[in-house]
């Protein structure tokens, strides 16, 4: 999937390799120490009023909205940035997804840091989402009130596969201010969104690949189904979990 | 009380590690792992990871507590929801074997600085020794007993502070989450924590 960050995908096109590695680092774990190269304090570079992303509150929620002239404005230059040198709608459909993807692995952790303590316990801190059902609707909620200010409209479960969950929106705002031409009628720029769906669940451990499709109806032109599809083995572990009881 | 701290990514890659001693109770700050002790850490560490793999599905709690032990070194966790690893061993050893204090000099043998990684003992034999000769009513402060709930509730809010520093720093769009963390000031920013509550 993505390893490019959202920036430095648009700026450089540098790849890190930290993340394709495999796990085999464990073995050469001894070697590897990152913390105690020397050469690092000296070229350490503060910008002038000193302070560093360090000294920054994450709590910044309230004013922090942004106006959405200037969204449909960043997310139009996005979407043709992404169109450049594409090979077909898929392949333009993949390179929104790998935009967003980063994007939803850093809101796993920073909405799961901002989520309230749950009261009756007070030292426990707030939960990670690591079933299924949770995860979603920390996605149809949590994510969706952070992105959109409100939650999304259904979450579904599949009739025909007992991998697939259904987000639906009938009115998003990423295709609130695009209107697709006929003969590319297949695409959905919610394919941005879909990749910070599919960053959520790869952070989260239950890994899914995540589409959107088109949806709209008479009352909802707009209408946009997220399919979620979590791989098997993703499945698998939940129903031994369930029968063993341990929610 | 030493303390070795790592971050492990979510491919069991190590990411930052550090060992720093406590500042409770007249510490200095400095670890003080004997030499064959500072070889093993990382494998006490990596070897944890199985631990944690069987608590994550089951435990929805980001702090996991103690998860292992080895000899008399404890292992806590701090389970990020993106699954990287905050792994925190502690050693305890008497606090009289600081060198500030000096009645450390005048009944060495009383109290062993750290127990052999290679004898059997089991660690609370060392612990009741510990406590019980360390006299002055301190059992059951941080340094000396890392089960109790003092000594968690600490390490929790050491965690907390953790946590925050290293969600600030995966914001930075040119750090990914399974980069190693090289950043001098969240070093500062992680002793600082230590300093603070361990």
């Amino acid at each position: 999937m993505s390893t490019a960050s959202l920036s430095s995908s648009t700026m450089t096109s540098n790849t890190h390799p930290s993340f394709t590695s495999s796990a085999s680092t464990a073995s050469t774990a001894t070697t590897v120490i990152p913390a105690s190269r020397p050469s690092h304090t000296s070229g350490l570079r503060v910008p002038s009023n000193r302070k560093t992303i360090y000294d920054r509150n994450l709590n910044r929620t309230r004013t922090a909205e942004l106006s959405r002239a200037s969204f449909a404005y960043l997310f139009s230059e996005m979407v043709s940035y992404a169109q450049r040198k594409v090979t077909g709608i898929q392949d333009l459909e993949k390179r929104l997804n790998e935009q967003g993807y980063p994007v939803g692995l850093r809101l796993l952790s920073l909405l799961t840091y901002r989520a309230p303590t749950p009261s009756r316990s007070s030292n426990a801190g707030p939960a990670r989402p690591h079933r299924i059902l949770a995860l979603l609707q920390f996605i149809t909620t949590t994510l969706w009130k952070h992105l959109f200010s409100r939650n999304a409209d259904a979450l579904e479960r599949s009739q025909s596969s007992h991998l697939e969950y259904y987000v639906v929106d009938n009115d998003p705002l990423v295709n609130m201010f695009i209107s697709v031409p006929k003969e590319m009628s297949q695409l959905n720029c919610g394919a941005y969104v879909a990749g910070i769906i599919e960053g959520v669940c790869d952070g989260g451990g239950l890994t899914a690949k995540v589409s959107a499709h088109n949806g709209g109806n008479e009352m909802w032109p707009q209408r946009t189904v997220w399919v979620v599809r979590f791989e098997e083995g993703v499945v698998e572990r939940e129903t031994i979990l369930e029968k063993v009881g341990k929610t | 009380m030493s303390y070795y701290f790592c971050i492990i990514g979510s491919r069991d890659n190590p990411l930052f590690e550090l060992e720093f001693g406590t500042s409770k109770q007249g510490g200095d700050g400095i670890a003080r792992f004997p030499p064959e002790a500072r070889q093993l850490n990382p494998f006490v560490l990596h070897a944890s990871l199985d631990v944690v793999e069987e608590v994550q599905w089951i435990n929805p709690q980001m702090y996991l507590k103690r998860i292992d032990h080895f000899g008399s070194s404890q292992v806590s966790c701090f389970l990020t929801p993106t699954s990287t690893k905050f792994l925190l061993l502690h050693l305890p050893h008497p606090p009289n074997t600081s060198p500030s204090l000096q009645n450390h000099g005048q009944n060495p043998h009383m109290f062993p600085p750290y127990a052999s990684y290679t004898t059997s003992a089991p660690s609370s034999s060392l612990l009741t020794r510990a406590s019980a000769t360390g006299g002055a009513g301190n059992a059951a402060t941080i340094p000396t007993n890392p089960a109790s709930p003092q000594a968690e509730e600490a390490v929790r809010l050491f965690f907390t502070e953790i946590f925050e520093v290293w969600v600030k720093s995966i914001m930075n769009p040119f750090q990914s989450i399974n980069k190693t963390l090289s950043s001098p000031v969240f070093k500062s920013r992680v002793l600082t924590a230590g300093k603070k509550f361990l």
